[in-house]
């Protein structure tokens, strides 16, 4: 089947299968950043935002993109590389697999919540997995990004 | 020092942090065949006959391949130094499988959906063996999982696979029998650490295809390019010259991607058909189809004496390897290794058992690699013992612990290069508040908060083994390639590597390419494993930059005439002590390439120890306990390093709070089970439960460097001894709070709950 939607800004038309899952088609679009890191909805990697809002794409039919926008990371990239330096500045990217689905949460976040504090910040990012750092060097990140003042749990 | 020891971001940090095309599946040719294995239900059997016409006739298949089909060498998977220690006990695809998700068949297709419907299409008779699922009853057990008779070892690792031994280890100094007689108390007790997944981001995935000379090229997801290249080599039977691997940024590690998974599978599939290969494990398949830590039972006496002196050590391991054999035998033998000389007090000490064969998925090598099993049977028995003193646990820790100048039993009159764990506890114990904490305190809601502690040890890299070249060029306009074949894989390796050319070579890190890892044009490095980046591959980083260094000074002293010693490099220019003459190295790497009778500058350096000091980390888990369910809360977790020079402060920190993060997960959460017929249960992330953002609590790291005069700068290691304290110290947290003892990780609420009704 034939949809038209809008990835990066840019309006698309696509033919995709009824199965097609909106993850493989972006990737078939070349849109890297967006992975796929488990079969359960469970880790967060593949997030992109639909209509603005942080959505995963392993778990998205592609058709129901139909007439809707997608952002990924690379049509985000000025934003993206303002935040990524950030948690370079801490060391927190280590393998770098999460990140993409991981900043785009954190962006999405920024949108979303006015003036959070630590135990928001840990609740909205909480469906996206690392294995890597442990996640203390992504908060104090986000931390910093987002100005909020150290604080205890 | 002008890079060492700095917070310097990795190099890589924001192309892999942005999404860039860089990892293995980015890379794949689009027309490659997509690769799926049709695995056994089965946790023992053996193939009667297999029927591929159906899925031969799917549109799009273009490969299916059976045991009839593969080469009949025997070989391993673990990525280790040839010859491997771990037996050759695996065929691409074999006539018997041995766990449920062992291979059966390999399709190749157009793309993933034809695959998947080919996959259900091929119809397998089985005769079904009875399995050996159980490790407590697999030496002696009636069915035998290797029965074969061409399962072959490099070396005698007491294997017994008629009785399902894979190996037996012993270690023994003293007589640990007398001296515990002699003890004024003795702890006995046995602890059970379960399989843990390794559970990266990335799952395993490879690509392949034939190059323009008919060579087989891997691009792969790896730790070990060098080692891949062999088993495929082997696998396969080629020369290794005609097998080039490639590794691009990897999503994590861990361990698992020391041991080859899809390799051999896409490599068959490019030989047979000539065209390019994609296999990309599921994250299923990573869960059930790969490797995990090794299940270990550890039966632990130690004894000492009324003053608190540990005077005798005795532990009798059992290790649950699994269908195959890797890393069988050196993670039981390393798991004694880092326990026996940690207290140095001892009079007698003893380390003994088995690895055994049994029908589940194989064991392979996970960060900690035995150390971590070990030292929750160690560390808890300590704690236990304090508790019969009734002495601070700190302070019997201090007393016992080995110090920087001293030997142990089972070091055979070596001494500790470099220690500050005394330092390390000192620190810990401040950060956490202990002497305030200790051991525990009733809230007004009954909840309990107790404190807990651990220390450990570890290695830097294998002694006498495992040994790095790496190679560094001035380039023709003043910059420097380093080459090496180790991998990063994630924890900015690297970057750690350019910091000390860096410093050596007196330029800015951006002067600095770094080429990781393609077997074609990398020189020889194990591979990224073992503790050993920053210590084995750092020194021969070192040397090599001071190589080149010199090299440097000699042809700016032939070029500007000048008398040797007469010369001074600041890593741009080259000028005359005197200050008559100078030239910049931008010209000195000019004239080196261009024109007749030149050689372009080189550093070249091979570095293996002969020893493998170890890094000390002591860990300090703050929890709350609720007495009415048993439920765990982790408030706090103080780790205090000793890594020797802290090389890169924020990598570092990075790695200490991801290993205490992936040791919290392993103490509490993480478990690989199966059920009764060998069939995994936690083969997703909806069963099998890593830490989220939410578990772990507040993590604080510190570090109390030591000098290591064998390592660069004086680093040691720091990757691996960081997941190794969570799960005694979290056990004794608990212990502290509601004195229920756990000896059989993960520690859970039911046990808990349960242990306090007992």
């Amino acid at each position: 089947m034939q949809i038209e939607l809008y990835i990066n800004h840019q309006q698309v038309l696509l033919t995709v299968q009824p199965d097609d899952f909106l993850v493989d088609t972006l990737r078939k679009q070349g849109l890297f950043s967006v992975r796929r890191g488990c079969d359960t909805a469970c880790c967060g990697l593949c997030t992109v935002w639909l209509d603005g809002r942080p959505t995963l794409a392993c778990s998205t039919l592609s058709f129901r993109a139909q007439g809707r926008h997608i952002t990924t990371i690379e049509g985000l990239r000025h934003e993206a590389e303002g935040f990524a330096r950030f948690m370079a500045a801490e060391g927190a990217d280590q393998c770098g697999y999460c990140s993409p689905g991981f900043i785009l949460t954190v962006l999405a976040m920024k949108r979303e919540l006015a003036n959070p504090g630590e135990a928001d910040i840990i609740h909205y990012l909480t469906g996206n997995l690392c294995r890597c750092t442990g996640y203390q060097g992504q908060l104090r990140a986000v931390k910093k990004y987002l100005g909020v003042a150290e604080c205890n749990m | 020092m002008q890079y060492v020891g700095k917070a310097v971001a990795k190099t890589d940090a924001i192309a892999i942090s942005t999404g860039k095309p860089v990892y293995t599946e980015d890379l794949a040719p689009a027309d490659a065949l997509v690769v799926k294995i049709l695995r056994s239900p089965h946790a023992y059997a053996r193939i009667k006959a297999i029927d591929l016409t159906k899925a031969y006739a799917v549109q799009g298949v273009e490969c299916i391949l059976t045991y009839k089909d593969v080469p009949q060498v025997r070989f391993t998977l673990a990525g280790q130094s040839y010859p491997e220690p771990s037996p050759y006990d695996r065929l691409i695809l074999d006539q018997v499988v041995r766990y449920v998700g062992d291979e059966v068949a390999i399709v190749a297709a157009v793309d993933e959906k034809t695959a998947t419907a080919a996959l259900k299409k091929i119809k397998v008779k089985y005769e079904v063996l009875e399995p050996v699922l159980d490790f407590e009853q697999a030496i002696g057990h009636r069915s035998v999982v290797h029965p074969e008779d061409d399962l072959h070892c490099n070396f005698a690792i007491g294997m017994d696979k008629d009785r399902n031994i894979c190996s037996t280890h012993r270690v023994e100094a003293g007589d640990v029998e007398q001296e515990l007689k002699n003890c004024d108390i003795v702890i006995e007790e046995t602890y059970y650490t379960q399989a843990q997944a390794h559970a990266m981001m990335e799952t395993f995935r490879a690509f392949t295809y034939l190059d323009h000379t008919g060579r087989l090229v891997i691009v792969s997801s790896t730790q070990v390019p060098f080692h891949i290249r062999r088993h495929v080599a082997r696998a396969l039977e080629l020369p290794a010259s005609r097998v080039r691997v490639i590794k691009p940024r990897i999503g994590g590690g861990f361990g698992g991607k020391q041991t080859g998974a899809g390799e051999v599978f896409a490599g068959l599939v490019t030989l047979k058909t000539g065209r390019p290969a994609l296999f990309i494990y599921s994250r299923t398949e990573t869960f059930t189809c790969t490797t995990s830590r090794h299940a270990m039972r550890l039966k632990l006496r130690l004894g000492a004496d009324k003053d608190g002196f540990i005077r005798a050590l005795d532990i009798e391991n059992l290790s649950d390897t699994g269908a195959y054999g890797e890393h069988a035998s050196t993670t039981f033998m390393v798991c004694g290794d880092k326990t026996l000389p940690l207290y140095n007090k001892t009079r007698a000490v003893r380390y003994h058992g088995h690895a055994v064969y049994t029908n589940k998925m194989p064991a392979g090598a996970l960060r900690g690699y035995g150390a971590t099993q070990g030292t929750f049977a160690l560390e808890s028995a300590v704690n236990k013992l304090a508790a019969r003193l009734n002495m601070d646990p700190a302070e019997l820790r201090l007393k016992n612990l080995i110090r920087e100048g001293e030997t142990c039993l089972v070091y055979e009159g070596k001494t500790l290069g470099s220690s500050t764990l005394d330092r390390c506890i000192q620190k810990g114990k401040a950060l956490i508040g202990w002497d305030e904490k200790y051991p525990r305190r009733v809230l007004a809601d009954g909840k309990v908060r107790a404190i807990g502690m651990a220390v450990t040890m570890q290695g830097s890299g294998i002694a006498g083994i495992d040994t790095a070249s790496i190679e560094i060029r001035l380039n023709d306009d003043g910059s420097y390639t380093l080459l090496t074949g180790s991998t990063d894989m994630g924890t900015g390796s690297d970057t750690v590597l350019a910091q000390i050319a860096a410093e050596v070579l007196a330029t800015s890190l951006d002067n600095i390419l770094v080429h990781a890892a393609d077997t074609d044009v990398s020189p020889y490095d194990p591979g990224s494993y073992a503790s050993s980046t920053a210590y084995v591959t750092g020194m021969a980083t070192l040397q090599a930059a001071e190589e080149l260094k010199q090299k440097i000074i000699d042809q700016g002293t032939k070029q500007l005439a000048l008398t040797p010693g007469q010369l001074s490099f600041d890593g741009e220019n080259l000028t005359a002590l005197d200050g008559s003459k100078s030239m910049s190295l931008e010209k000195l790497a000019e004239l080196m390439v261009l024109g007749a009778g030149k050689r372009q500058l080189t550093g070249f350096a091979t570095y293996g120890s002969p020893i493998s000091p170890p890094p000390f980390i002591a860990g300090f888990a703050e929890v709350e306990v609720d007495p009415g369910t048993g439920v765990i809360e982790l408030l706090d977790y103080v780790a205090v390093v000793d890594c020797g020079t802290v090389l890169n402060a924020n990598l570092a920190r990075i790695q200490v709070e991801g290993g205490i993060a992936q040791g919290i997960g392993m103490a509490m959460y993480e478990d690989v089970r199966y059920d009764e017929r060998g069939q995994m249960q936690t083969n997703t992330f909806m069963q099998y439960k890593i830490p989220c953002r939410k578990d772990v609590g507040k993590i604080t790291v510190a570090f109390e460097a030591s000098y290591e005069p064998t390592g660069p700068f004086g680093a040691k290691s720091v990757g691996e001894v960081v997941i190794n304290t969570p799960p005694p110290a979290i056990a004794h947290a608990v212990y502290n709070a509601v004195g229920v003892t756990v000896t059989r990780l993960p520690i859970t609420p039911e046990k808990v709950f349960m242990g306090m009704k007992r």
